[in-house]
């Protein structure tokens, strides 16, 4: 646990693995489909992610990318396939290690601050002066006790990540996260997802900004009517994509 | 309809005089309504909590059932208790017959599936809410439940007091299971009942409006509890 | 934090209601099932206090119609009953469930009606004769129907008559299933004869512009037993403190004091225990 709030606060940036459990990383997806209603959503894909850096999924709207992500983090059952983490199957043990950030943030109906201290019981902590320090890197503690939901969209979506963050995860979903949301808001959640992968928090973010994209990106899956289409590291992804359907998709044409 | 502003006055001079036989039914039956309403919340909640949060073969089912049982009559609850607490009945050893609690027993029985039906909703509603949340941060049953109980505390305080509304002004159930006893069983809507047949319609109608003036000062009292509560950030 | 101190409060309110409904009986009480005539009409409110100075005993009345008395009482719940309904009364002490049964005091049953009088029963004495007429013209009539004393009496006099009135069952004979008061009630709103007894009409607060029509008829007398509950068949009945009651109100003081019991000035109930014993 100690070692847990050490990482939080950032001084081990070049991320040496020092937990007791094992690993939950790297992460390897084989032959997974997911079916719903007769239509294979998610048609055979291989994946590995490693343990570092941002990982950015893209794709025209019904590639499958939200379905892969909820596949990943367990909240989903496959149809057929395997994924492992860390070489072990999505026990709860690994899904704890995990948090979720949503395009629209479900804040619990409480203050700001009690939303950050049931994340944290959650996980067995009882922190009163964690969950300040939370609350002050998200830039939130002068709203520490106002009701969560009347915070505006930008409050909103960085309370969500600052408790995803707040149990201390080695691998952070953003689903669309920065979605409708004012420039100012998508920089402060870009910096605070920067932060975490500098702490060597294992990062998967859908997004469709491609600017963004190009901002955060350390490599890119790109995906289209189900299958990973393209894997490749950031730079060569944008500078020159290998597949027809993302460089459709970069040059802003109708992916098909 | 010399009867209403009679019985205006009437209703008037009598808190206004507090008199002594009437605060004595008002105490009983705030006691027995507010007791009910509270063994109701008890075994309702977590009912309606339960129906509102899982999915399981025939929970259709239970649902119809339960709403269908929020229209229960009051005189068969009260019939089915009395055939439960009378010596000459399975409980009759308890002499509860002709008790205060004999009346509470009636009310719960009575409200307790409107307030588990009405949770059950307010439940379900914010559960579909949180679910995806709660999934995805591995939130153990008992959480989850206690987390939607008591964020929905609000609305579920609002589903209470329609139960304790119920409860209240029913008189079918408690004149048969309390029997109307001066000094002992006697609430307010026994006593409108007992002055109705005693022809005196202005004090019955007096009656009445000190019944709604107590459910009124109930709410009041909620309600502003519920906004101090809003004040302290807790929305 | 906040969560556990409102949790705290709620259990100590519920708890301390609890106790305050729960924990306030420990003096001597008795249950009477009783008809409804003799608390509409305020006589126990006159009687009980009295009863209790005397001997400390607090008597409760369950003031249902005389057959759900009866009813009550079969099923052990109650530890006197003071009925209008001699055969039914008999019956239950034959049955065994009740020790013995005693006359305790008789008003009479009147014929109350608007004032138009659409029968023309108005001075008739003979009450089968003024069923008839009522039957005759159709009046409407509001009947009990509910297996009470009255409603027995009245099925008697209907008898009498030769006129089976529940054949015209809701059309001019209206069975209200409920209460003397109730009936009354519906009577004078809707201008039909009710048959009562004269206590409950005397203390009756809303009889429009009703009238007495039949009256002083033998037929029409109404007499009042009272009985212990058998503690044999009941071993939950208060045997001493129920005989004690029943002792009192056939004894010297509770006779007087049921004579003396007035209402504008009109005696409502008059005490003859000593007289047709049975």
């Amino acid at each position: 646990m100690l070692d847990a709030t050490a990482r939080y606060e950032g001084g081990d940036v070049a991320g040496t693995q020092a937990r007791e459990e094992p690993a939950v990383l790297p992460c390897e997806v084989r032959g997974l489909c997911f079916e719903a209603g007769g239509d294979l959503i998610i048609d055979n894909v291989d994946l590995t992610l490693g343990s570092t850096g941002i990982t950015v999924v893209m794709g025209p709207n019904g590639a499958g990318k939200s379905i892969l992500v909820r596949l990943l983090h367990g909240m989903l059952e496959p149809s057929a396939g395997d994924i492992s983490w860390g070489g072990r199957g999505l026990c709860e043990e690994t899904r704890r290690r995990q948090a979720m950030v949503f395009q629209t943030p479900v804040l619990l109906r409480r203050s700001v601050e009690a939303n950050i201290a049931f994340a944290l019981r959650l996980h067995g902590e009882n922190g009163q002066v964690r969950c300040v320090r939370i609350l002050d890197e998200a830039g939130l503690a002068e709203k520490a006790g106002q009701p969560a939901r009347l915070l505006s969209g930008g409050e909103r979506q960085r309370l969500a990540i600052a408790r995803a963050l707040a149990a201390d995860p080695e691998v952070l979903f953003l689903d669309e996260a920065t979605a409708s949301l004012d420039p100012a808001s998508v920089q402060a959640i870009e910096e605070v997802v920067q932060s975490a992968r500098d702490r060597s928090v294992k990062i998967i973010f859908i997004t469709h900004d491609i600017g963004q994209a190009r901002r955060l990106a350390d490599d890119v899956v790109f995906m289209h009517r189900g299958r990973i289409v393209e894997r490749a590291p950031a730079g060569k992804f944008f500078d020159n994509p290998s597949s027809r359907e993302a460089s459709d998709y970069l040059a802003g044409r109708i992916v098909l | 309809m010399q009867d209403f502003g009679q019985a205006f006055s009437l209703a008037f001079q009598l808190l206004w005089t507090a008199d002594a036989d009437l605060m004595e039914i008002i105490g009983l039956s705030l006691r027995v309504s507010l007791t009910a309403m509270a063994v109701s919340c008890a075994i309702a909640l977590p009912v309606g909590a339960a129906l509102g949060m899982s999915r399981f073969r025939g929970r259709g089912a239970a649902i119809i059932l339960l709403n269908a049982l929020m229209g229960l009559p009051p005189v068969v609850v009260g019939l089915c208790v009395y055939l439960m607490l009378s010596r000459a009945g399975p409980m009759g050893e308890l002499g509860l017959l002709y008790t205060p609690t004999a009346m509470i027993i009636a009310q719960s029985i009575l409200i307790t599936p409107i307030i588990a039906a009405l949770s059950r909703q307010v439940i379900e509603d914010l559960h579909s809410e949180y679910a995806e949340q709660f999934r995805s941060m591995c939130v153990p049953v008992h959480t989850a439940v206690g987390a939607l109980l008591w964020d929905a505390r609000y609305s579920l305080l609002t589903v209470a007091l329609a139960g304790f509304g119920r409860a209240v002004a029913e008189v079918g159930a408690v004149i048969i299971v309390g029997g109307n006893i001066a000094h002992l069983t006697r609430v307010m809507t026994t006593a409108i009942a007992l002055e109705t047949s005693k022809g005196d319609l202005a004090l019955a109608l007096a009656l009445g409006m000190v019944l709604l003036l107590i459910a009124l000062a109930v709410n009041a009292v909620v309600m502003a509890l519920r906004m101090t509560a809003t004040r302290y950030a807790y929305a | 934090m906040m969560r556990s101190k409102v949790l705290k409060v709620g259990i100590t309110i519920a708890g301390g209601l609890w106790l305050a409904v729960s924990g306030a009986r420990a003096e001597e009480s008795i249950i009477v099932q009783s008809t409804t005539s003799t608390q509409n009409s305020g006589l126990y409110k006159h009687l009980l206090p009295i009863f209790r100075n005397k001997t400390g005993i607090k008597v409760n009345v369950v003031a249902v119609g005389t057959g759900q008395a009866i009813k009550n009482a079969r099923n052990c719940d109650g530890d006197v009953l003071l009925v209008h309904a001699k055969q039914a009364e008999e019956k239950f002490v034959k049955d065994g469930y009740g020790v013995k049964r005693t006359d305790l005091m008789y008003n009479d049953f009147i014929v109350v009606g608007p004032p138009s009088d659409p029968a023309r029963v108005a001075g008739i004495k003979d009450a089968p004769a003024a069923f008839r007429k009522i039957s005759d013209a159709r009046a409407l009539f509001a009947s009990r129907g509910d297996n009470s004393g009255t409603h027995k009496k009245e099925k008697r006099l209907w008898g009498a008559s030769g006129v089976d009135p529940r054949s015209a069952s809701g059309k001019w004979y209206r069975e209200t299933g409920s209460g003397m008061g109730a009936t009354l009630n519906t009577g004078v709103g809707m201008g039909a004869y009710v048959m009562t007894d004269r206590a409950t009409w005397i203390s009756f607060r809303n009889k429009g512009d009703f009238r007495i029509l039949v009256e002083g008829d033998d037929d029409l007398f109404n007499q009042y037993g009272v009985i212990l509950v058998n503690p044999e068949k009941c071993p939950s009945v208060n045997q001493a403190a129920g005989q004690a009651f029943i002792d009192w109100l056939v004894g010297e003081d509770g006779q007087k004091a049921i004579g003396n019991y007035k209402l504008g000035g009109k005696q409502l109930f008059f005490p003859n225990a000593n007289k047709g014993q049975s």
